[in-house]
């Protein structure tokens, strides 16, 4: 029944040969196409995030001239800080509601409503806030005009960036088709214009109803707080667990059950950590809640499975031959371990720490469950300690609430949220593996 | 089965003994690797282990320094004495031990630092230098002795990875030689490397035995004879004669000795 294969002749090819080399061409197609399907997943993901977020890193100005009257702002006219600020931000409403009108005068616009206030709509509500804490900051202002960049509302600024229409706002009480030709006519005099939006980088968050205000600064802060925390946990603790348990533990029944149980963490949901979170932390320990130190314990407790399995396995990857030598020439256990054998691994556990708190940085779910996520995060804490103390929303925690406002400007604000999330992700990634080029041995 | 193993020969060697093995036998788990060895290897010689692969040569020769340890399956009993103490006593440190019984390997495995750094790592954690420049007169005596000075001293910071086998193989040496030990194992040290390098290595072992009791194991009948004085043959886990390395090549008493250097077994 065999084939007398290798008595032919080398220049026909036999059946079984023309099997073998159509299985693998086969092989190489579907593996082709499985790699060009990542592909495209890959670029529609990306160029989706790109076109939605790219627009909330810009946002819609007015630069104004506005009067600050005395007789509104001081009338004592002793520009005492203290009296000053009995004015509150209804006083300086009007006087910037003012301005625009005289804006639209001056550039020969015809005002479309009865007086000034109606061209309130245009801007945004966190315009008076703004002129008033520059004023109570530089008193000597009062009684000039000076030039002002305030905010425009969202429905401009969306206007402006083609998310809302004419016939969008047909049914919006706050804002109509009148106010748009206003906002036209200020385009073309160069009153209103986009600009890049660094507040929305270094910003804090704004009430529901202003979302051109809001910004990702404040919970970048919250996030950056809470992986000191797990940085400064995970890697100690990781580590000297995976040292003790790779060098040192004996092979026994009770280290099989605890290695066991490291790979079973690794794989428990990370709403699970949460709820521990939530019971050990805040409800026994009674620490502060939406606090980025217990956000970082959470997230400890979830990076800690990573770690320990990335730095188990790069120990592992030391060969045996350079213990055998430091052990050889009378190194203990300890210096064999320190002088040698971390060295060696030491690009594998930081390649898999940064991993570990990539993946850290970017996990909402336990947040939910000890308060970071719904916390208006719209303080900069002031020192270190309020940094882990002081209630505060991280980046995923922000932009998780931010898609869940109505308001579709948050909607686009997610987006940007999303770019900045990646781009740290991205950074520290590629930083991983810069770190594992720069430090790979050659033996 | 006493047959097996040669009788003790204490006595007329008695004041040369470095170290003296009494009824060791060693595990692995369940596998009986070693059976009830008695071997007295003297001071100032070259003793080689010869015998099929998987007869128990690496086992034994690693459990003169209580490398065997690291491995947690391997049991050793019996009695090892070192000048007369018996190295297995509760109270001996296996640092200590290996600081005075230094091992080479089979493959080289030079520690991916400088070659200085190689030779001063085992001074440095045994204290045996006060200062950088007796540590340097250190690095350059091993490197000596070693038979590498010459090669590698314009380039002591190079990295010792990057030397060829031999080289890497000297360095190994010079490094086991570093911490002035008084024994000297190793384990088949020419097996990775080339003919020349191997004359190289076989040269120094021969000027190591002025200074160290040396043991070899090898595969290699031909280099038992150029190098050793004495010679062990190992057969399945028993030591099946010990003798001057001479008579075992000329005049073995054991048939499974002569099968094996005459090539029929192995
Ligand atoms: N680390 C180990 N674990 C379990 N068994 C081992 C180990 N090392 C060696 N052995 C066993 O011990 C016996 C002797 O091995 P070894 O001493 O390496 O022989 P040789 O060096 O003479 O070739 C063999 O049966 C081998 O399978
Ligand atoms: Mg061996």
């Amino acid at each position: 029944m065999t084939d007398a294969t290798n008595t032919g002749s080398l220049y026909d090819v036999d059946a079984r040969t023309k099997k073998r080399n159509a299985a693998e061409k086969r092989f190489r197609i579907y593996g082709m196409i499985a790699i060009g399907l990542g592909l495209v997943f890959l670029v529609a993901l990306l160029s989706t995030i790109v076109v939605r977020g790219i627009p909330a890193f810009q946002q819609t100005k007015l630069t104004l001239p506005i009067a600050l009257p005395e007789e509104t702002l001081d009338k004592s006219g002793v520009r005492d800080i203290e009296v000053m600020k009995k004015v509150s931000t209804f006083g300086y409403n009007p006087l910037i509601e003012q301005a625009l009108a005289d804006a639209l005068d001056a550039n020969g616009i015809e005002n479309p409503f009865e007086d000034a206030k109606g061209l309130k709509p245009i801007l945004s509500s966190s315009a008076a806030a703004v002129v008033r804490d520059e004023v109570l900051a530089n008193p000597e202002l009062v009684g000039t005009t000076h030039t002002f960049e305030i905010l425009a509302a969202s429905r401009v600024d969306g206007y402006l960036k083609g998310r809302v229409t004419r016939e969008s706002v047909a049914r919006d009480n706050n804002i109509d088709a009148a106010h748009f030709d206003v906002v036209d006519a200020l385009r073309d005099a160069g009153i209103i214009a986009k600009g890049f939006n660094f507040d929305f980088i270094t910003g804090a968050d704004a009430s529901e109803s202003r979302p051109e205000q809001a910004g990702i600064g404040v919970s970048m802060l919250g996030s950056l707080f809470m992986m000191f925390v797990v940085l400064g946990l995970s890697l100690p603790i990781g580590v000297a667990a995976s040292i003790y348990l790779e060098e040192f533990a004996t092979q026994n029944r009770f280290t099989d059950i605890i290695e066991v149980n490291i790979s079973n963490l690794a794989a428990v949901p990370s709403i699970v950590f949460g709820i521990l979170g939530l019971a050990v932390f805040i409800q026994f320990m009674h620490l502060p809640q939406s606090a980025p130190l217990v956000g970082g314990l959470v997230l400890t407790l979830m990076t800690l499975p990573t770690i320990i399995i990335s730095t188990r396995a790069s120990l592992k990857a030391v060969p045996p031959s350079i213990r055998e030598a430091a052990l050889g020439i009378g190194a203990s256990k300890m210096q064999t371990v320190f002088h040698h054998v971390l060295p060696l691994a030491m690009p594998g556990i930081l390649t898999g720490t940064i991993i570990g708190l990539a993946q850290a940085l970017g996990e909402t779910a336990p947040l939910l469950l000890i308060g970071m996520v719904g916390y208006i995060a719209s303080n900069y804490p002031d020192g270190v300690a309020s940094g882990f103390l002081d209630p505060n929303s991280a980046m995923p925690a922000q932009i998780y609430e931010w898609a869940k406002r109505a308001d579709p400007a948050y909607y686009e604000r997610a987006w940007g949220g999303i770019i900045i999330l990646l781009v740290f992700l991205m950074t520290m990634n590629i930083l991983a593996v810069i770190l594992r080029r720069r430090f790979e041995r050659r033996w | 089965m006493m047959k097996d193993n040669v009788e003790n020969k204490v006595g007329v060697d008695a004041m040369n003994v470095k170290f003296s093995a009494r009824d060791v036998q060693v595990y692995y788990g369940d596998n009986h690797a070693i059976k009830d060895v008695n071997v007295d290897i003297l001071d100032k010689t070259v003793t080689a282990f010869i015998g099929p692969s998987g007869c128990g040569k690496s086992t034994f020769l690693r459990s003169l320094n209580r490398m065997n340890d690291t491995i947690p399956i391997c049991r050793v009993e019996g009695d090892i004495l070192l000048d007369g103490e018996d190295i297995n006593a509760p109270q001996v440190d296996p640092v200590q031990l290996r600081a005075k019984v230094g091992m080479v390997f089979q493959k080289p495995n030079p520690f991916p630092k400088s070659i200085y750094d190689n030779i001063a790592y085992g001074p440095r954690i045994h204290g045996l230098a006060r200062n950088k420049a007796e540590l340097d007169e250190i690095v350059e005596k091993s490197l000596r002795r070693g038979a590498i000075w010459d090669e590698v001293k314009d380039r002591l910071d190079a990295p010792g990875t990057g030397l060829s086998g031999g080289q890497q193989q000297r360095l190994c040496i010079a490094r086991a030689v570093a911490t002035e030990p008084e024994v000297l194992l190793m384990d088949e040290p020419c097996s990775a490397l080339d003919p020349i390098a191997t004359a190289q290595v076989e040269e120094l072992i021969d000027e190591l035995k002025a200074s160290y009791s040396v043991v070899i194991v090898t595969h290699s009948m031909q280099q038992a004879a150029r190098v050793s004085q004495k010679t062990a043959f190992f057969h399945l886990g028993n030591l099946v004669e010990y003798d001057d390395t001479t008579t075992i090549f000329t005049n073995p008493r054991d048939t499974r000795t002569e099968s094996y250097i005459t090539g029929r077994i192995g």
